[in-house]
C-alpha cells in the first residue's frame, strides 16, 4: 500500500510525445483505471512508474519519495504486462517464486513454497503449478501472470490491460476476481485499458487519457455524468454517445457548437421527427437506430415497441450535453 | 474418383518423395560410407582393382595410425613375441612397433583448439549480440557492418599479414594462437547469429524480471540466455565445424606443438604411399566429435531452424 504522484511527468520517443506533462495521485488503496484508446499513452505511463522509462521532465514520488533516480527493483512496484508475460522456460510454479526468490525479497523455500500455493489457489491455477508457462490457456497464463505480481506485497500494483487477450466470459469472471482481491489485499492499484466496462465496473476513480494527456481524472458515475469535454463524454457509454450539432433542436444555451445524447437523454414521443432505419435486438437492450435530417442517432427503446423501418418518430434532448465548438463542455 | 486435399500429399507422391530422399542420402552418404569402410580394410584390399565392396575387415589401419613401426629382422621378431593383439598384427607384417605415433597429440590439439576458439566465439559474441540487440550502442549499424565485413574477403587472402603477425608476437605454432585465430574468424557469425536470436527475445521478460527484484545481469543470466538457447547451440555447432576442418591456415601456421590434425592426416599415408587404411581411420575418427557434438545439440539445431516460425 502506497501513496502515488506524478508530477508534470512527460516523456516522449523521437519527435512522438507519449505522455505529456502528467499530474495525477493515487491515494492508500485506490483503484484508479486508466482510460484510453490504443496509442494514448497508457503502456508508456505505467512503464514510466515502474521504472523502465525515465521521464524527461517531471517527478514521481510514491509514500512522498521520489523514485526516478531508482532501479525497478527499488521502486518496490509489480507489473503485469500487456503480453509475453511468463517466463517461457519455467513452470507454473518457478514463474510464481521468481519475485519471491529475488536478490531483493530472498524469501525461505518454506515461505517461497506456502505462497506460491496460496495465490495459486486463489486464482484457482493450483493444478497447474508444473505444468510449463508455455502449456496453458490464455486465461491460464494470465491468472499466473496476475498472480506473479500478487506473490509479492508491493507497494504499489501496475497492471497493463492484463485481460484484453481473453474472451469476454473470462473477462467477466476475473474483473470480479481481480475487485476480490483488491479489496481483501487493499492494495494501491494502477490498472490500464481501453475497455469502457472494466474503467466502470473496477475503478474507484478513472482517469481519461487523449493522445498522451491526462483529460480528466474522476469516480466513474462523474466522468460518465459530467464530462469535461466530447472526448470524455464519447469514451464511456453503451450505445456511443449521439453527437448532433447544437442547433437540430430548440434550446440550445449560447455559444453551444454540438448537442450530445446518451439514449437516456432521449425521450420518445415529441419533438423532431426522426425516421427509424433498423431496430437490433441484443437480448438485454434492444437498439434503435434513427435518422435525424440526415444524422444518424442510435438510441435504446423498449423491446416491444412496434416499430418497423420506415416509421416515424419524434424525440426529443432531455438534460442533455451541450459542448462548445472546440469540443468544450458548456452545459 | 476420390477427392484429395491440399495439405496431405498421396500416397503415391509420399512413396516417390520417399524414395527421392533415399536416393540423395545414398549419395551423399556414400563416401562417408567409402571411408568408414576403407579404415578397416587391409592395404592391399584398399586399393584392389575393381575395388572391393566385400572384404575381410582388419585393425590394421587403426594400428597404423595410432603406432610407428620399423621393419625388423627375422632373429628379432623371434626375439620379440607379440604380446597384445595390435603388436600380432605388426608382427604378423614383419615390423615391430617403436613407439606411439603423433596422431593422439594431434588429435587433443584439435579438441583444446576447435572447442577452445568455438567456447570464445560463442561466449564473445553472446554478449557483444545482447549488447548490439538491447543498448543504443554510437554508431550500431556501422559496427555491425564492420563486424560482418570481416568475413567478407576469404580468410586465407589475409593469410601473409597473419602469418608474419604470429612470426612477430610468436603466437606461430601455439594453442592460443590458433584459438585466438579461429575465435577471430568465426566471431563475426557468432555475433550476427546471436543477434538474430536476441532480437527475437521479447524485451519485456527482461523488464519483468527487473520489476521482479533482478539485476540487469541477473535478468540477462536466468532469462534471457535460457531462452537463447537455441541460438547458442546453433552458433556452437558452425563455429565448430569451421574450427575443426579448418586446413590452410593450420597447414601455414602450425608445424609441430598446435598442430591440428588436418594438416597431419595426409602425411599418415606413409614413405609407401599406400596406407589408405591408416588414413580413412584417421579421417574416420576425425569425424566422430562433430558428428557427436551436432546429435548432442540436435534437439536445439532443429528448434533453430524453426526458430521465429514457431514463436508468434
Ligand atoms: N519504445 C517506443 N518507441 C517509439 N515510440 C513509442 C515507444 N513506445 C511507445 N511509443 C509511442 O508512444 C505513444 C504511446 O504509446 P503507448 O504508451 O504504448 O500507448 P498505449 O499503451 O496507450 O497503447 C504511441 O504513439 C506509441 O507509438
Ligand atoms: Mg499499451
Amino acid at each position: 500500500m502506497a501513496e502515488v504522484r506524478l508530477a508534470g511527468v512527460t516523456k516522449s520517443f523521437g519527435t512522438t510525445p507519449a505522455v505529456i506533462d502528467m499530474d495525477m495521485s493515487m491515494g492508500h488503496g485506490e483503484f484508479m483505471v486508466l482510460l484510453g484508446p490504443t496509442g494514448a499513452g497508457k503502456t508508456t505511463t505505467l512503464r514510466l512508474i515502474a521504472g523502465l522509462e525515465t521521464p524527461e521532465r517531471g517527478d514521481i514520488l510514491i509514500d512522498g519519495r521520489s523514485v526516478v533516480g531508482e532501479t525497478p527493483a527499488q521502486r518496490d512496484v509489480a507489473m503485469v504486462f500487456q503480453q509475453y508475460s511468463l517466463y517461457p522456460h519455467m513452470t507454473v510454479r518457478e514463474n510464481l517464486a521468481f519475485p519471491l526468490r529475488s536478490p531483493v525479497l530472498r524469501t525461505p523455500p518454506d515461505e517461497v513454497r506456502r505462497k506460491v500455493q496460496q495465490v495459486a489457489e486463489t486464482l484457482q491455477i493450483a493444478h497447474k503449478l508444473d505444468n510449463k508457462a508455455t502449456a496453458l490457456s490464455g486465461g491460464e497464463m494470465q491468472r499466473v501472470s496476475i498472480g506473479r505480481a500478487l506473490v509479492r506485497d508491493p507497494a504499489l500494483f501496475l497492471m497493463d490491460e492484463p485481460l484484453s487477450s481473453l474472451d469476454a466470459k473470462l473477462r467477466a469472471d476475473l474483473r470480479v476476481e481481480l475487485k476480490r482481491i483488491h479489496a481483501e489485499l487493499g492494495a494501491t492499484l494502477l490498472y490500464v485499458t481501453h475497455d469502457q466496462i472494466e474503467a466502470m465496473t473496477m475503478a474507484t476513480r478513472i482517469g481519461v487519457l487523449e493522445n498522451g494527456r491526462l483529460v480528466q481524472i474522476g469516480t466513474p458515475r462523474e466522468i460518465y455524468e459530467q464530462p469535461l469535454n466530447l472526448y470524455v463524454a464519447s469514451r464511456l457509454g453503451q450505445p456511443r454517445i449521439n453527437v448532433l450539432p447544437a442547433n437540430l433542436f430548440p434550446g440550445a444555451p449560447a455559444g453551444a457548437g454540438t448537442i450530445a445524447l446518451r439514449p437516456e437523454h432521449i425521450r420518445i414521443g415529441q419533438g423532431r421527427p426522426a425516421s427509424v432505419v433498423r431496430i437490433e435486438h441484443l437480448g438485454d437492450q434492444t437498439r434503435l437506430h434513427l435518422v435525424l435530417e440526415g444524422h444518424p442517432v442510435v438510441t435504446l427503446s423498449e423491446p416491444d415497441l412496434d416499430l418497423e423501418p420506415g416509421d416515424t418518430l419524434p424525440i426529443e434532448p432531455v438534460n442533455a450535453l451541450y459542448f462548445d465548438a472546440a469540443g468544450a463542455r458548456i452545459a | 474418383m476420390s477427392s484429395f486435399s491440399v495439405t496431405e500429399p498421396s500416397r503415391r507422391l509420399k512413396w516417390i518423395a520417399g524414395l527421392l530422399v533415399v536416393g540423395y542420402a545414398l549419395v551423399t552418404l556414400m563416401p562417408l560410407m567409402w571411408i568408414i569402410a576403407t579404415g578397416f580394410k587391409s592395404s592391399s584390399d584398399s586399393i584392389a582393382y575393381p575395388p572391393k565392396v566385400v572384404f575381410e575387415p582388419t585393425l590394421e589401419g587403426y594400428v597404423n595410425l595410432f603406432t610407428v613401426q620399423n621393419r625388423a629382422s627375422p632373429e628379432q621378431l623371434a626375439a620379440n613375441p607379440p604380446e597384445t593383439w595390435y603388436e600380432q598384427i605388426v608382427h604378423d607384417k614383419g615390423m615391430m612397433i617403436s613407439g606411439p605415433s603423433r596422431f593422439g597429440e594431434r588429435f587433443m590439439n584439435s579438441v583444446i583448439i576447435g572447442f577452445g576458439s568455438t567456447f570464445l566465439s560463442v561466449f564473445l559474441g553472446t554478449l557483444a549480440a545482447y549488447g548490439f540487440s538491447r543498448y543504443r550502442v554510437p554508431l550500431k549499424d556501422d559496427l555491425l557492418f564492420f563486424i560482418l565485413s570481416t568475413r567478407m574477403m576469404p580468410p586465407i587472402a589475409v593469410a601473409i599479414p597473419i602469418f608474419l603477425m604470429f612470426r612477430a608476437t610468436g603466437l606461430s605454432d601455439t594453442h592460443a594462437g590458433m584459438i585466438l585465430l579461429y575465435t577471430a574468424v568465426n566471431l563475426s557469425l557468432a555475433v550476427w547469429l546471436l543477434k538474430g536470436f536476441i532480437d527475437e527475445i521479447p524485451r519485456e521478460y527482461e523488464e519483468a524480471a527487473l520489476i521482479d527484484g533482478y539485476t540487469r545481469f541477473q535478468a540477462f543470466y536466468k532469462v534471457v540466455l535460457p531462452q537463447a538457447a537455441t541460438g547458442i547451440a546453433s552458433t556452437a555447432i558452425f563455429c565448430l565445424i569451421f574450427a575443426w576442418n579448418e586446413y590452410a591456415f593450420a597447414v601455414l601456421l602450425t608445424s609441430g606443438t598446435a598442430q591440428t590434425a588436418p594438416p597431419f592426416i595426409p602425411t599418415i599415408i606413409g614413405s609407401s604411399g599406400r596406407d589408405w587404411p591408416a588414413v580413412s581411420a584417421g579421417a574416420t575418427l576425425f569425424l566422430l566429435p562433430v558428428i557427436v557434438f551436432t546429435i548432442l545439440l540436435r534437439k536445439h539445431l532443429l528448434r533453430g531452424i524453426t526458430f521465429g516460425a514457431v514463436r508468434k
